[in-house]
């Protein structure tokens, strides 16, 4: 253990020595926690609404001022007829357009007559989102008149989508996923380039000659990214509880031990295309392929269950499909160790692997 | 303490190292000479287990080259062309460094380093970083590392290249203190008044050792008045050429 102590000691000298390591690692867990979970949210605010209104009721006028007070939808205008409304949805400045037909606040009370919504496809998630949260706005105030008369409401006519929950933040979605994406980087890209920076400077050389250990040698690669990584995954939790007000809904325990394996997986991998590789440039392409894959096909920004069949089968082998999993659960929902148990199991199945290969592509007699 | 027969290396049709056989006694100060793209790096790489060859048979130090090369690993040290100490750790640092390879304890490294730093006479250095040390001074310490375990056998591969006259002189002198003390040495030079300093030299042409013996009988036998005539006279037919 003398050998591996000796490395890893070794390691912290260089990395303290760098002008720019040591920054990286504090700025970019401040970073991605503080501005990236406003720029990757998908929540859908300030939908312009236009609003043809043909009946000019009370009821109408009851919708439209409940249009306006909503935080998610903003009223631009009220139109004449739908062609006018329309020419402003082609000019982009309508996301959605309501259309109350004549004489729906005298049919609300029987037998409603029938709301026309058209949303703007062209920003699609906008146009499609937004239109929900308008039928729902309009849902609610129709519930409103009706009960406030004693009525219930008809059957079928407030149909809850689940696609608009106020109470859910989406950034709380997205955190948990941002952490990963910096164990991604940091544990993967890290050890990588530190390895075949050891290949291009020749020191690498005198290691071989030495009868070091390749399963020592590799660990020494490992182990230091392994704790810096601990390091930003607990500022990014501290910083996304001081910020944010997300606790770990579940154990903090059971998120370390995920990103304990995980981080083995990620630096494993790296060195191993480090081990493969023989020049800076060829590390860096090949290693942005693998950590794009990851983060596309692993179900980190679009769900897994939206993908196609082969692509979700495809998910099975990627190791970060299993820590999106986890930390999503446990943080947001909170579960146990025990419950995610395969989960956990998978991720230590691929550590060992990738563990393994690492260690066997580094070859010191060539 | 070296010993090889027929050792072959090939790449593809070609072959860098041409079924080479030596033998290098214990404490023996071995000249491994040859112009540029001879072989010689190739060789000294296979000897020190960080290439496989191709054939032939061998041993270092009782170990045999193609099957034990970690257990030969042990035993030797290693200087290679390209100066490898880490420049981002200090003189201190990189000995500790080697010496926790190696399995010394923190005892034996501390004291060794102080004797080998003061041997040097560059203990004030000992803090400084690698880096910002001038090149002669480099590859004194680079060779004062390689040897901080005491290997049975050191393998120095053009140690002396970008030296000046003085401090090549300098380092000749702890190259022969190291080998009165027992230690094999191995050494690769373009500089032939340096081979004057070797017990025996051997001469390396297009993968094959054209010649091998002490100076002085090489320089009888070519009739030459130096080294350099030797050299000169085996590898004017040389067919490679960088």
């Amino acid at each position: 253990m003398g050998v591996l102590r000796s490395l890893i000691i070794k390691e912290i000298r260089q990395f303290r020595r760098n002008p720019f390591m040591p920054k990286l690692v504090v700025m970019f867990p401040i970073a991605i926690v503080l501005v990236m979970p406003w720029i990757t949210t998908m929540d859908v605010k300030d939908v312009s609404v236009g609003i043809v209104d043909y009946d000019g009721s009370d009821v109408s006028h009851k919708i439209i001022s409940r249009i306006d007070a909503s935080e998610y939808l903003e009223l631009n205008s009220i139109y004449q007829d739908y062609p006018s409304a329309l020419e402003d949805m082609e000019d982009g400045r309508v996301d959605a357009i309501l259309e109350i037909p004549d004489g729906f606040g005298r049919s609300i009370l029987s037998k409603p007559e029938k709301l026309s919504v058209w949303s703007n496809g062209v920003n699609s998630l906008k146009g499609s989102l937004g239109s929900q949260y308008l039928m729902q706005t309009v849902m609610q105030c129709l519930k409103d008149i009706r009960s406030s008369k004693g009525l219930q409401i008809p059957e079928g006519l407030i149909e809850t989508t689940n696609l608009y929950n106020p109470t859910m933040d989406y950034k709380h979605f997205m955190i948990p996923a941002l952490m990963i994406m910096l164990l991604v980087m940091i544990g993967g890209f890290l050890p990588a380039l530190n390895l075949v920076s050891e290949k291009e400077l020749g020191t690498i050389e005198q290691i071989n000659v030495t009868p070091v250990n390749r399963f020592v040698f590799t660990l020494s690669k490992l182990i230091p990214f392994w704790i810096i990584c601990f390091i930003d995954l607990g500022l990014c939790m501290t910083l996304a509880l001081l910020v944010y007000g997300l606790p770990v809904a579940g154990s903090v325990w059971a998120i370390f031990l995920a990103a304990a394996l995980f981080i083995i997986v990620m630096s494993s991998v790296g060195v191993m295309i480090a081990n493969l590789s023989d020049t800076m440039q060829q590390t860096m392409f090949i290693m942005l392929f693998v950590v794009l894959s990851f983060i596309l096909i692993s179900g980190l920004m679009t769900p897994v269950e939206s993908m196609p069949e082969w692509a979700q089968k495809v998910t099975w082998f990627l190791p970060p499909t299993y820590i999106i999993k986890i930390f999503r659960i446990v943080y947001l929902k909170g579960a146990s160790v025990a419950e995610l148990w395969t989960d956990y199991a998978a991720l230590a199945g691929f550590a060992v692997l990738f563990c393994i290969l690492a260690a066997m592509t580094y070859k010191k007699r060539g | 303490m070296i010993s090889v027969r027929n050792l072959t290396k090939q790449f593809g049709d070609f072959k860098a190292v041409d079924n080479i056989s030596f033998d290098v006694a214990k404490g023996e100060i071995f000249g491994f000479l040859g112009a540029n793209g001879a072989g010689k790096t190739t060789a000294i790489r296979i000897l020190c287990g960080l290439s496989k060859a191709t054939s032939g048979s061998g041993t270092i130090a009782g170990c045999d080259i193609m099957s034990q090369s970690e257990e030969i690993k042990k035993n030797i040290g290693y200087m290679c062309q390209k100066f490898s100490l880490y420049e981002d750790l200090t003189v201190l640092e990189n000995m500790e460094l080697y010496g926790g390879i190696y399995g010394l304890t923190a005892k034996e490294i501390a004291a060794r380093s102080e004797a080998m730093l003061k041997e040097l006479d560059f203990g004030e250095h000992r803090n400084d970083l690698v880096g910002s040390i001038p090149t002669g001074w480099r590859q004194k310490l680079a060779f004062t590392v390689a040897n901080l375990h005491r290997p049975k056998v050191i393998f120095l591969d053009e140690p002396t290249g970008g030296v000046d006259p003085l401090t090549r002189r300098q380092f000749w002198a702890m190259i022969r203190r190291t080998a009165s003390e027992g230690t094999t040495v191995f050494v690769t030079t373009h500089y032939m008044d340096e081979a004057e300093h070797c017990d025996r030299v051997s001469v390396m042409v297009d993968g094959k050792i054209m010649a091998l013996d002490t100076p002085s009988a090489l320089i009888e036998k070519y009739g030459a008045s130096s080294m350099d005539e030797v050299f000169r006279s085996i590898a004017r037919n040389a067919v490679r050429n960088e």
